[in-house]
């Protein structure tokens, strides 16, 4: 039999419901592995204890006939970004040193309600900024693969971010599933990067109460999950319509592990030309062929559309996120939680704490966001940048007159080494030039890993649905992935 | 201890506040003479007006005054990290009924945005406010002034934001204490325009503007507890020429403080224009111990407020509908209440003026003139109240809602009187009696035999009595002087206890001694 | 719209955060490139284009109005750097 931290949630959940393993067991073999892995630094905090007792209790519902469903019993790993109540919650920052919350965000509060176990908390890029998990007060968390080949072969490379602990996490066998947030790409830039599956869900899908905002008007959490049918099984405990969140959407959930009929015919996948960006390497440019001839050979039409401020959505994402994040940042004062610096006085207190608990990346985007929203500034870039996101939400809304998922790669690279980018902001921001636009008009998108690079990294295809269209997306991307029959492991 | 609440300057950009004035001609009267000639004072308010509700603006946390410390705060008015507003349908309501009494446009879609500054008690960095796109637009307000002239003040917008917590200084040295509890009530912020010329003015309107707003339940206006303070603009001019430079003078909180306020910054203002000066446009405090206003000390950075639209909430869209059902369920407001007064019960302006100007006192009023189904003199109901009543609550210091006396318990004293059971002047007596114990008036009429003698006979008797006793009073009487008239009427209610009919009394007295 | 060093020293004062006198250059020249970069917007046409708010396409529920929360102390202040007699106790804020 595989190793049990091997199976996916899916066979987990089926072991555990023919008794094959105990929760507890399934719990332990993560927790032996979590030791083991430690060098990747994808966990800010264990909770071994809590994750036994959480294992012990889906084992007692199990032997009592009550198990709540599809994830009692199956270990997940937590961004560090959700409020977990007496568990440190921090953001991957300084400022919140020491933050216990007293209250269970909603979409973790979801998870263990369907019997999920908490593994721990895994690490981020601060406040989700970043693309590499390499912003985060606790260190950059390794990718667990390794180039092959080439001049990088044998180095250590970025995970991607900022979901970039819960992908290594996953990747690496130490979480059977875990929750990120995605912001322009934060789940599924990682995902791709770590050969994984990771699913944005529509703008409104998952509450946000209890996540660490950083934009509020981009941030959505997701699952990561080694398979397509992980990913739905997540989403499905995971969302839910939450009155605590006034831009949470009001519609029932729907099983998403049934749109998995593998069956897309006559489904209409587009193609945006705008997306054929210069530079973008050839591997890049083949993968996404592939990924077209999967879908026409599963009986998808193929439909070659445009969405024409594609490369206007990145600098728009530059402003409107910095913008937003630069007020909510503003709670992060040193005066009820987290990080206090002691000045002469009140000022200086404010300015040393916030100086010192944030790192260069948060405090370069609070800046511009302080500066794009300032008196004279705000319509020259905020407003601007308001008004081009609609015209991007605009084209998708032509774009779903043709057809029905839009299908791009996740990124322009595969996994990158420790280092790379770090003194180019720009260099790092485009990253996430496939992912962005999505995010700005708060559409449901996924990466599925299709293959393997040159030198033997994983790369991710990536689609897009309209809102609500989870159960679309998902069954294209099932359709993907058995095509692709991605098996490579790190 | 100190306590201060909200003390940022409030900077609502000149394009989004009508400052042009919709007053047309000024009294004369309210020009103050300076060294060199005549100045106009220009006065505008932004009032905070809490609203009454159960739970604040965007929790649920209670709104009650008072409490321990951080007791009435939630996580959400903290600003715990991953908290989210979620609005209450009550604030939207208030506010749009405080719209429609100050007769003012309702926008069926409005927006909330952040303001953002850094201060302690401000725990989101940010005070959901809203800036561009209020609930409320245009509206007015007729304030009338005690000569019988009225004016009316336009009012700019209302819009709803959120009260910021407390910061208590000295408390423990070197710190300051921070409260939360008054952190994401709701206030609504009515702006008005430059309309006011005098601290006089200033006061009338804002007196008038807490009457309508207590009469439509939306706002307890108790100043005290800081339910209602305003924000006074004051800025001063030559008759006729551009506005001058204003300076805001933060929360005021009586009304009488609003006329000292401008009544001392416009002379200050004046004072510095004279002699050369010029005025700089700043926040001011008034200091009602010393009567003077005074420059705020953390002025020296200029304000960014950097407002967006808040991407944790939605447009707020209500329906005509919505908007209609608030308004069939707006109560008589003073100004159409005193008319009616005047119309109906005959009343002067200025009697319906004071009645109305208090709900409570209007409402005591109502009761006395027709409660239990009685219809009773409406203008003795009006002197009654106007004299005894508010005589005895000021002694006592009393509000109406805690008078020992109801309305429908004046009402039945005034039947007595109307009856002829007592004297207006034993009915004095009676109603002290009754502030004190709080028993009707017939019981005490009852317990205390103070019942009009009305028998003729027994006055006659009495008469009779007095002129026998008193023969030399008699003849003066009888010989024209008048003044011993009194003396007799006087000495027969003094042998009834002043429970002879007076009237009954003369009429014997002339029929007796003049024949 | 360049932005130099005064500005970048104003906008770190309106977002509190300490720059050393030493860094306001070098992080002058970091915004503006992004800054230079997102000028590329003005590309774009956007005439007509309403500023967008929230891509959830949703109007603001409204909660009835009642007490659910508060006299929660205890969970308010667990984090606090500092309190005393159930207060935040922040430094002296001068008036
Ligand atoms: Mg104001
Ligand atoms: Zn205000």
């Amino acid at each position: 039999m595989a190793a049990l931290t091997d199976l996916t949630i899916a066979q987990a959940g089926a072991g555990l419901d023919k008794g094959e393993f105990t929760a507890r067991e399934l719990t332990d073999a993560y927790l032996t592995a979590m030791e083991a892995a430690r060098s990747l630094n994808a966990y800010i905090e264990e909770t071994p204890e809590r994750a036994q007792t959480m294992a012990d209790a889906s084992d007692a519902r199990r032997a009592a006939g009550n198990a709540a469903g599809a994830l009692d019993g199956i270990p997940l790993a937590i961004k560090d970004l959700f409020c977990t109540e007496g568990a440190l919650s921090t953001a991957g920052s300084h400022i919140l040193d020491g933050f216990r919350p007293t209250y269970e965000s909603t979409v973790t509060q979801n998870l263990w309600d369907s019997g999920a176990v908490m593994l721990g908390k895994v690490n981020m890029d601060e406040f989700a900024m970043g693309s590499a998990n390499i912003t985060s007060h606790y260190g950059p968390t390794l990718n667990p693969w390794k180039a092959s080949s080439g001049d990088n072969a044998g180095k250590d490379l970025v995970p991607g971010g900022s979901s970039g602990g819960s992908a290594a996490a996953v990747a690496a066998r130490i979480a059977a599933g875990a929750t990120g947030t995605d912001t322009g790409g934060s789940i599924r830039q990682p995902g791709a990067f770590c050969g994984i599956v990771g699913l944005k869900p529509t703008y409104g899908r998952c509450s946000r109460w209890g996540v660490i905002a950083f934009a509020s008007s981009l941030d959505q959490a997701g699952p990561l999950a080694r398979t397509v049918e992980d990913s739905a099984l997540m989403l499905e405990a995971m969302a839910s319509f939450d009155p605590k969140d006034s831009t949470s959407v009001d519609l029932p959930v729907p099983s998403y592990a049934a749109a998995l009929t593998g069956d897309i015919r006559g489904l209409r996948v587009g193609v945006p030309a705008e997306y054929r960006m210069d530079g973008t390497p050839p591997e890049i440019e083949a993968l996404w062929q592939k990924g077209v001839d999967w879908l026409r050979d599963a009986g998808a039409e193929i439909v070659d559309i445009s969405l024409p401020h594609t490369k206007y959505a990145l600098p728009a994402y530059y402003i409107v996120a910095p913008a937003e994040a630069s007020s909510n940042l503003a709670r992060y004062d040193g005066m009820r939680f987290g990080l206090r610096v002691d000045g002469e006085d009140l000022t200086e207190t404010y300015e040393r704490t916030r100086a010192e608990g944030f790192g260069h990346e948060v405090k370069r985007r609070v800046m511009i966001g302080t500066y794009v929203l300032s008196a004279g500034y705000y319509d020259a870039y905020y407003l601007k940048a308001q008004r081009v996101r609609t015209r991007i939400a605009d084209d998708f809304r032509a774009a779903w007159d043709s057809c029905d998922v839009v299908l791009t790669p996740t990124t322009p690279s595969s996994a990158f080494t420790l280092g790379e980018k770090q003194d180019d902001p720009i260099a790092m921001y485009l990253n996430d030039i496939f992912t962005v636009p999505a995010s700005m008009a708060g559409l449901p998108a996924i990466s599925v890993p299709a293959g393997l690079s040159d030198v033997g990294l994983p790369l991710g295809l990536h689609l897009i649905a309209p809102a609500f269209g989870e159960e679309t997306l998902l069954r294209a991307a099932g359709v993907l992935e058995s095509a692709a029959g991605f098996t490579a492991q790190p | 201890m100190t306590e201060t609440t909200d003390t940022q300057t409030e900077e609502i950009p000149d394009h989004l506040v009508a400052h042009f004035t919709s007053r047309i001609g000024h009294n004369s009267a309210d020009l103050i003479e300076g060294e060199t000639g005549p100045w106009e004072v220009i006065i505008g308010l932004e009032v905070h007006a809490q609203v009454m509700s159960d739970s604040k603006l965007f929790s649920g946390a209670p709104t009650g005054f008072g409490g321990d410390p951080n007791t009435h705060v939630s996580l959400v008015d903290a600003a715990m990290p991953g908290m989210l507003p979620v609005l209450n349908d009550m604030a939207i309501r208030q506010a749009v009924r405080t719209g429609l009494g100050l007769e003012a446009q309702i926008n069926l879609r409005s927006v909330f945005d952040r303001k953002n500054y850094f201060y302690p008690d401000l725990p989101q960095g940010y005070q959901i406010s809203q800036f561009s796109d209020p609930i409320v637009g245009e509206g007015r307000v007729t304030v009338d002034m005690e000569e019988g002239e009225s004016f009316e003040v336009g009012v700019v917008r209302i819009h709803l934001e959120q009260d910021a917590g407390k910061s208590i200084h000295d408390r423990i040295p070197n710190q300051t204490c921070i409260d939360l509890n008054r952190s994401g009530v709701a206030l609504m912020e009515i702006v008005s325009k430059p309309d006011i010329r005098s601290g006089a003015e200033a006061a009338a309107y804002f007196a008038k503007l807490r009457s309508i707003l207590r009469y439509l339940g939306t706002c307890d206006g108790n100043m005290q507890e800081g339910s209602l303070r305003a924000d006074v603009n004051v800025s001063v001019r030559r008759p006729g020429e551009e506005l001058g430079t204003r300076c805001e003078i933060k929360n005021v909180n009586s009304i009488r403080f609003v006329r000292e306020a401008v009544d001392y910054e416009a002379r200050r203002q004046i004072e510095i224009l004279e002699e050369g000066g010029e005025i700089d446009q700043e926040t001011r405090l008034f200091d009602p111990d010393r009567g003077e206003t005074r420059s705020m000390r953390s002025k020296e950075e200029a304000h960014d407020y950097r407002y967006f639209p808040d991407p944790d909430l939605l447009p707020v869209v209500i329906d005509q509908a919505y908007v209609d059902e608030i308004k069939a369920s707006l109560p008589e407001l003073p100004d159409i209440k005193a008319a009616r007064f005047v119309r109906d019960f005959g009343l002067s302006e200025y009697d319906a003026g004071v009645l109305v100007a208090e709900r409570e006192t209007a409402e005591f009023y109502e009761a006395v003139v027709d409660a239990d189904g009685a219809s009773r003199d409406p203008k003795i109901a009006a002197n009654w109240i106007t004299g005894d009543f508010f005589r005895r609550l000021n002694a006592d210091d009393l509000e109406i809602a805690d008078s020992p006396v109801s309305g429908a318990q004046l009402g039945g004293l005034i039947d007595l009187i109307a009856d002829g059971t007592i004297s207006g002047k034993i009915a004095k007596d009676v109603f002290d009696e009754m502030f004190d114990s709080g028993k009707d008036a017939g019981a005490i009429v009852e317990e205390k035999g103070l019942k009009q003698i009305s028998d003729s006979g027994e006055i006659s008797a009495i008469i009779d009595q007095i002129i026998a006793d008193n023969p030399e009073q008699a003849d003066q009487y009888r010989q024209g002087n008048t003044k011993v008239a009194g003396w007799f009427t006087g000495q027969a209610m003094k042998a009834t206890q002043g429970k002879a009919n007076p009237q009954m009394v003369n009429e014997l007295l002339q029929e007796k001694l003049g024949g | 719209m360049a932005l130099d060093t005064d500005t970048v020293k104003r906008i770190a004062r309106l977002a509190r955060i300490h720059v050393d006198e030493a860094d306001l250059a070098p992080l002058a020249d970091e915004l503006n490139n992004i800054l230079g970069w997102v000028e590329q917007l003005d590309e774009v046409d956007t005439d007509g284009a309403e500023p967008m708010t929230s891509v959830a396409e949703m109007v603001q529920r409204l909660r009835v109005d009642a007490v659910t929360d508060g006299d929660v102390r205890d969970r308010v202040l667990a984090n606090a750097p500092m309190e005393a007699d159930g207060f935040f106790v922040v430094p002296k804020v001068i008036e």
